[in-house]
């Protein structure tokens, strides 16, 4: 009942291939948006903002990312966090030389030069696939964080091989730096997600996106067809790169405010949780790496008050149990669900095409 | 013979007994590899079980302790009584297989037939359950291993080659460590009775056969299920063995599961599925990691190459021969 389309014609092109072409989905994605923009800014306070809003938003963008590249391209990468590292690194340097540039530009300009680099750590996946491009990934990582640990250039020469942010504004509130009210970063996170979210979506509708999942499904096919394969894994690497980057960048200047590079930009810290995401989400799906991301945050935040207030365990016990979970839920979701909550939802969709009637 | 020469001679030495170490990690990969296609990311989580389960039964902890105690209100964190090692590390190896049988029982049998990176990625999975429950057994302390290895320097070597160098130089003779030495010969051992058991008995044969084709072996009657679970105890027992080397060395703490990290370049040199080429790439990357922090370090102001080089090496060497130095050809070309 919930969910009938009985009765929506399409009579156009146009309305034929929207992005939602239910009126039900359409109805779901306005509400959200308008919660999203108008009403959680009114509402928002710091442990929100902090704990959850913000960190979801960002590690969607870096889901998207990957599973544009993953997902899409079916090229494994193991070296989110040496690219995320990438674009928050971009943004201090960019910051420091050119003082007076707007904070949005800076974050897209990381991204680009991110995209670059993803280029570059691409190349070796004209050549090698499957393991041992996840190993050659993985050496981006490696590298990646050696370099902005090592050389003293990237963080200014400081004492303590910190970046901290300064202050940067948005119409004259400040998004970055201690100072910045919690609705101002979480609506400037927002409108770069959606705005990303939706240029995603659309390039992976388009013949770009076409011939990434050409490549994953079957390369040597696609070559005969006449995808060439170069610049389709390229491509794949330079977008997906850029919208890690991008998720680097507002990790570094709206989220922490200040970073050391092996802490945070590690493999266990940011490149595993974010493969997590896109398989608990669901490989292949812009919906999936919105759950996948929101069910990442929220697990340990869940986890953490069930077992540390509710049952009483200390925080050291409960971060190992959160650990074991962490694991076995990756492996109940590759056997159970391998295409993840996405796929959830859809059979949930299904359902509610005729619930509550039995048939 | 000159200093210089002397020096060279003792890098690539340790050199090579480090790689040795790696060879000990990668070998354990190169098994499963062979025999079920899985490439097992969990291998060093396995070493790093290994190591913490064996100083536990050792030191007589009561595994979960902390778990029972925070739950129930209890102190329980001994049984008062210490293990003999040779004891502990036959307990250890019986706990390596019963987890072997666990794996191949909850989680391989669900993915038979899936995509090897689906295998792969069920197995990072793995290793944080692993490590989680790893954790919760037996805490997350950094616990010292100590099996009756003797380490430090080795004084035989030193005294020997100190009159090499050339009269009146400043030449105090070789550094090796004797843990080195012994974790040499004891790799040595291990990959000879390997050998040796796969060529000469029926399960090894049964074992060379499923790595070789999978339904030809289904075919003659050859049990997939009990050649999985063996060769996860077999690579449980070498994980095993390289935990117990690793955590002689470095203590036992989370690091050690990293080490998992650093047999990959070895892989990839070597190849996947060649045992050969695990050792071989095992000791050109000891080799090329000491040479290069040793003589290209300097260059860099802070050094630590070691993190990387490994990985820029196999990569290097990745573009030139895709399938390793002695693995199978892979004809594909797109």
């Amino acid at each position: 009942m919930i969910y009938k389309e009985t009765g929506q014609y399409k009579s156009s092109y146009k309305s034929d291939h929207a992005i939602f072409p239910l009126l039900q989905d359409k109805i779901a994605f306005s509400t959200l948006m308008f919660i999203a923009f108008l009403i959680i800014p009114f509402v928002i306070n710091s442990y929100w903002e902090k704990a959850i809003l913000v960190p979801f938003l960002i590690f969607s963008l870096a889901a998207i990312g990957l599973n544009i590249l993953t997902g899409y391209c079916g090229q494994v990468s193991l070296g989110t966090g040496g690219f995320m590292a990438v674009g928050a690194f971009s943004t201090y340097k960019i910051m420091t030389y050119f003082p007076d540039m707007n904070i949005m530009i800076i974050i897209l300009i990381s991204g680009l030069i991110t995209a670059a680099v993803g280029i570059i750590f691409g190349l070796p996946s004209l050549r090698i696939k499957g393991f041992y491009l996840a190993v050659a990934t993985l050496a981006s990582q490696f590298f990646l964080v050696w370099l902005f640990n090592k050389v003293p250039w990237f963080y200014n020469y400081s004492d303590t091989g910190q970046i901290t942010v300064s202050e940067r504004t948005m119409f004259g509130i400040p998004v970055t730096g201690a100072e910045a009210p919690s609705y101002a970063t979480y609506l400037f996170c927002l409108v770069l997600v959606v705005t990303l979210s939706f240029a995603a979506k659309n390039l992976i509708r388009s013949k770009m996106g076409r011939s990434w999942m050409a490549i994953r499904d079957m390369d040597i096919a696609a070559e005969i067809i006449g995808v060439p394969p170069l610049k389709t894994k390229l491509s794949a690497f330079a977008i997906s790169s850029f919208y890690i980057g991008v998720a680097g960048a507002l990790y570094f200047a709206v989220f922490l405010g200040a970073i050391e590079v092996t802490e945070s930009f590690d493999i266990m810290t940011i490149s595993f949780p974010v493969l997590f995401m896109i398989i608990i989400g669901g490989l292949g799906s812009m919906l999936g790496s919105f759950l996948g991301a929101a069910f990442v945050v929220t697990l340990p935040i869940g986890l953490k008050f069930l077992m540390v207030d509710i049952v009483g365990l200390s925080a050291v016990t409960a971060k190992h149990f959160e650990i074991t979970i962490w694991g076995l839920l990756m492996i109940v979701f590759l056997i159970v669900e391998p295409h993840g909550l996405a796929r959830l939802w859809s059979i949930a969709k299904e359902k509610l095409r005729r619930w509550p009637f039995p048939y | 013979m000159s200093v210089e020469l002397l020096n060279f001679i003792e890098t690539v030495l340790n050199g090579l007994m480090s790689g040795v170490m790696y060879s000990l990690v990668a070998l354990g990969f190169v098994l499963i590899f062979k025999a079920s296609g899985v490439f097992n990311f969990a291998q060093g989580v396995f070493a790093l079980f290994a190591a913490l389960t064996l100083v536990g039964y050792q030191t007589g902890q009561v595994p979960f302790a902390h778990l029972i105690n925070e739950l129930f209100g209890t102190n329980y964190h001994n049984w008062y009584a210490s293990m003999p090692n040779f004891l502990a590390i036959l307990l250890t190896m019986v706990t390596m297989i019963a987890l072997a049988w666990i794996i191949e029982r909850l989680v391989l049998k669900h993915l038979v037939n899936q995509d090897p990176i689906i295998l792969f990625m069920a197995t990072i999975g793995l290793a944080f359950a692993l490590e989680g429950v790893g954790d919760l057994m037996w805490g997350s302390d950094v616990k010292v291993l100590d099996v009756g290895i003797p380490s430090g320097g080795s004084v035989w070597l030193e005294e020997a080659t100190i009159g090499l160098a050339a009269e009146g130089s400043d030449y105090y003779g070789m550094y090796v460590d004797v843990l080195n030495i012994w974790a040499t010969v004891i790799a040595v051992i291990l990959v000879v009775s390997l050998a040796l058991f796969s060529q000469y008995t029926k399960t090894g044969r049964a074992l060379r056969a499923v790595a070789d084709d999978h339904q030809a072996a289904l075919s003659v009657g050859i049990s997939l299920r009990s050649i999985w679970i063996l060769v996860w105890a077999i690579s449980g027992f070498i994980a095993m063995v390289a935990g117990i080397m690793w955590g002689t060395e470095s203590g036992v703490q989370f690091s050690l599961s990293l080490i998992a990290l650093k047999a990959l370049p070895v892989l990839i040199l070597g190849g996947f599925t060649s045992i050969p080429g695990a050792i071989i790439g095992g000791l050109l990357i000891g080799v090329g990691e000491k040479l290069a922090e040793i003589y290209i370090g300097g260059y860099f102001e802070t050094g630590a190459l070691e993190n990387w080089f490994a990985y820029v090496m196999a990569l290097v060497f990745l573009l030139f021969r895709p399938q390793g130095l002695f693995g199978d050809k892979i004809i594909e070309r797109v």
